[in-house]
């Protein structure tokens, strides 16, 4: 997929964030092209989670330094909502229940906004049943789904189905999936790395934050970073996941700590 | 974070005017002289006067009550004015001779008089500072024999009626706000309901506080005969002012076999500014007598208003197989107070209760739920079942609930829930992750949390209701 170089997609710069008065993020680089699949993986605690929301405007989190441009604009300066309808999705490590609120609602009114934003034609409640049928029909996901309240009592892996559901429904330019396949059984991750690939395309990108390979089996990198105490100390190809599955983290970090 | 979500529960309140009319007044304080003036202004039976002046002398015997979960200072009933009327008070033949500034102050808040009303199937009878102004589809609801009218008319027109049923259901002396609205009430709503009629269409009477100080003391008595329905719904809104003003209104329901009432409020009254000055206080009763066997009554709430709310809409279950039902939504806001519940008081055998009760607390709120579950010795094989949820948005706001069950028939079952939700950062960034707003992602977790409550609502009233929680819960973002 990256033999001629797609447009930029996400750029960022040297970036830092604190949370709760501690840095966090120490200075991140990464460069994302259309077309391109980016794996991130590293130990626990080390800032995947943390970057995902500071590039989503988690208000939580606080940009102490560097920069980020999506499709060209200033990534930091938009607000979360905007930064939705520009088209960056992310998929929650932990996605959060909402009680009361119907799924299939809540799923019309995502896709409706987020249409409406792009100038695209909005579904009124039947044409949008339909719709969103035969994308959950693409994720074997039943559609008694729609009547739960969103994410109320859904098991892990039905979460985050529900999440690459709306991926589905909002076709973002760049899609970032924080372990989306924790919590899949075998069949599942078959199945939902199929609707990751299914909406692949030369003018999109993903990067998945994942701890294992088997993920990455279905979903091919182009790239794999290592995040190792909030900086991406090692970037490789996907052998690189292959090495790390066998060797564990300890080597990247003694070898950034050499450099 | 918090200025956030602040910010959307800030919107001003857009009733805040007030209507230039002249109005017609007795000196301000509380006598016996005062209460003599206010009936003999109203050309008053001797009957009622008594009944007034006995209330009185049993007032001067009590004390507020303290058990509330509210705080204010005291209040100095010497210093309010008991009895305010708009003036001219010339038979009105039609709506196009309504002041004009006050069909102004009706557009401004939506009423839906004249055509709206014929379109809505709305009967509107008007209360404007005490004394009715006009009542619509009087004729049509005369054809079947239903009566509704403002109370002063109820007493002119149909003493024996107004007689036989005042003060039964909530008794002059019931509590210290009780027996000094039947000291003092000015007017109100009537609604009488023969043997067997099912009212032809939604009764509404919209209730505003207009004169400064001018306390108000609403009387509305809801008599629904065997087998009679009637569907009648209180909204209510106030001008703002800067002194806090005293409500305290009464309303009695009685039901009788097979008859069923169902009585929905939405009060938007002036709930003081952001730091809690003025406002109005709403200290109010409310109870409904279920006299006769399978009768049914339902109360139906949607309180986002005042600066204290005391309010217990309660439901005496005396026939065998009757129904009570309570289903609220209540909103605080800044400095806001509600102490409000119902209680349910099962006398009858085979009796039913129903309690569903949401309490939504923003800023520095106070949002109290209070409920009583009685279930007497002959009540055997009644039932109860209350479901009683909070839902905090902020830190800094308080929600408690307060519920006693007090059974003493052992065939009885008593079943209740609680939960108390917060909408948090979370939640609101997992909107926005999807490219909802704020304010958008804070009234559809509101509407579904108050979802149950507002199926209960008559259509029209749902959409209202809906539209004052919006505005209570829109506001510029960030
Ligand atoms: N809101 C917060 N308050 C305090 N500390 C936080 C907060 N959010 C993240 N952290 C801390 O930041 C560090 C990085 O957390 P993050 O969730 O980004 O890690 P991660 O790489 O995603 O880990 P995992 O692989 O376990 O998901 C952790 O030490 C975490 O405790
Ligand atoms: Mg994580």
């Amino acid at each position: 997929m990256s033999q001629s170089p797609g447009r930029e997609l996400l750029h960022v710069d040297g970036l830092t964030a604190t949370v709760a008065g501690k840095t966090i993020l120490k200075g991140i680089d990464l460069t994302v092209r259309a077309g391109e699949v980016h794996a991130i993986m590293g130990p626990n605690g080390s800032g995947k989670s943390t970057l995902s929301k500071v590039l989503a405007g988690h208000p939580a989190y606080e940009v102490t330094g560097g920069g980020a441009t999506f499709l060209g604009a200033n990534l930091l300066d938009l607000e979360p909502e905007e930064r939705a309808r520009a088209g960056f999705f992310l998929s929650f490590q932990y996605p959060v229940e909402v009680p009361g609120v119907a799924n299939g609602q809540f799923l019309r009114l995502v896709y409706n906004t987020v249409q409406g934003a792009r100038g695209r034609e909005e579904l009124d409640p039947l044409e949008f049943d339909d719709f969103v049928r035969d994308k959950m029909k693409l994720l074997e996901m039943d559609p008694a789904f729609l009547d739960r309240s969103v994410n109320e009592g859904f098991s892990g892996g039905e979460k985050k189905r529900n999440e690459i559901l709306q991926m589905a429904l909002l076709e973002p330019s760049l899609a970032f999936l924080d372990e989306t396949d924790s919590g899949l059984d075998i069949d599942a991750l078959r199945v939902v790395a199929g609707g990751i690939n299914a909406l692949r395309s030369a003018d999109n990108a993903v990067v998945l934050v994942t701890h294992y390979q088997r993920l990455l089996d279905y979903v091919v990198p182009d790239y794999v970073h290592v995040m190792e105490g909030g900086r991406l100390v090692k970037t490789g190809g996907r052998e690189l996941a292959l090495e790390l599955e066998r060797r564990g983290y300890d080597w990247v970090a003694q070898e950034a700590r050499a450099a | 974070m918090s200025t956030v979500l602040q910010n959307l529960i800030d919107q001003p309140y857009q009733h805040g005017f007030v209507t230039d009319i002249e109005s017609d007044t007795v000196p301000k304080g509380l006598s016996e002289e005062v209460i003599r003036q206010i009936s003999l202004k109203k050309d008053e039976p001797d009957w009622l006067l008594e009944f007034r002046l006995a209330a009185y002398r049993h007032w001067l015997t009590l004390s507020e009550p303290a058990w509330p979960n509210v705080k204010y200072p005291p209040i100095d009933y010497q210093d309010i004015i008991y009895y305010s009327a708009p003036k001219p008070k010339n038979k009105l033949a039609s709506m196009d001779e309504v002041d004009p500034e006050l069909r102004r102050t009706f557009e401004k808040l939506g009423v839906p008089l004249h055509e709206q009303a014929a379109l809505a199937g709305v009967a509107v009878d008007v209360i404007f500072d005490s004394v009715s102004v006009t009542t619509t589809y009087k004729q049509k609801l005369a054809d079947v024999g239903i009566v509704f009218c403002s109370f002063s008319e109820a007493v002119r027109e149909h003493p024996e009626l107004v007689r036989r049923y005042l003060g039964t259901v909530v008794p002059a002396a019931d509590n210290f706000y009780a027996a000094l609205n039947s000291a003092v009430f000015t007017d109100g709503s009537f609604v009488y309901i023969p043997r067997g009629v099912k009212c032809p269409m939604e009764l509404s009477t919209y209730f505003r506080i207009n004169t400064q100080e001018s306390g108000q003391f609403e009387r509305t008595l809801i008599v629904a005969e065997e087998g009679a329905e009637v569907s009648y719904l209180e909204g209510c809104t106030a001008p703002r002012f800067d002194t806090n003003q005293l409500h305290a209104a009464v309303v009695e329901l009685v039901a009788l076999d097979n008859a069923y009432i169902k009585y929905s409020t939405v009060q938007n009254w002036y709930a003081g500014d952001a730091n809690g000055v003025g406002g109005i206080y709403n200290f109010v009763t409310k109870r409904g007598l279920c006299q006769g066997v399978n009768s049914r009554i339902s109360w139906t709430q949607v309180e986002t208003g005042s600066a204290i709310t005391w309010k217990y809409p309660s439901c005496v279950l005396l026939g065998e197989n009757s129904v009570g039902e309570f289903y609220s939504v209540a909103l605080t806001n800044h400095r806001q107070q509600a102490d409000t519940g119902t209680k349910m008081i099962h006398v009858g055998r085979n009796t039913r209760s129903t309690i569903v009760s949401k309490g939504i607390s923003a800023g520095e709120s106070n949002n109290s739920y209070r409920g009583l579950v009685k279930i007497g010795p002959k009540a055997a094989g009644a039932r109860n079942y209350s479901q009683c949820d909070s839902m905090l948005i902020g830190d800094r706001c308080g929600a408690n609930t307060f519920p006693y069950i007090d059974v003493q028939n052992s065939t009885a079952r008593v079943e209740h829930e609680a939960t108390t939700s917060k909408i948090g950062e979370d939640q609101l960034f997992y909107f926005a992750s999807r490219g909802i707003g704020n304010e958008e992602a804070v009234s559809m977790i509101i509407n579904g949390f108050v979802k149950d409550v507002f199926t209960q609502l008559p259509m029209e009233f749902a959409v209202e209701a809906g539209r004052l929680l919006g505005l209570k819960l829109e506001g510029s973002v960030g």
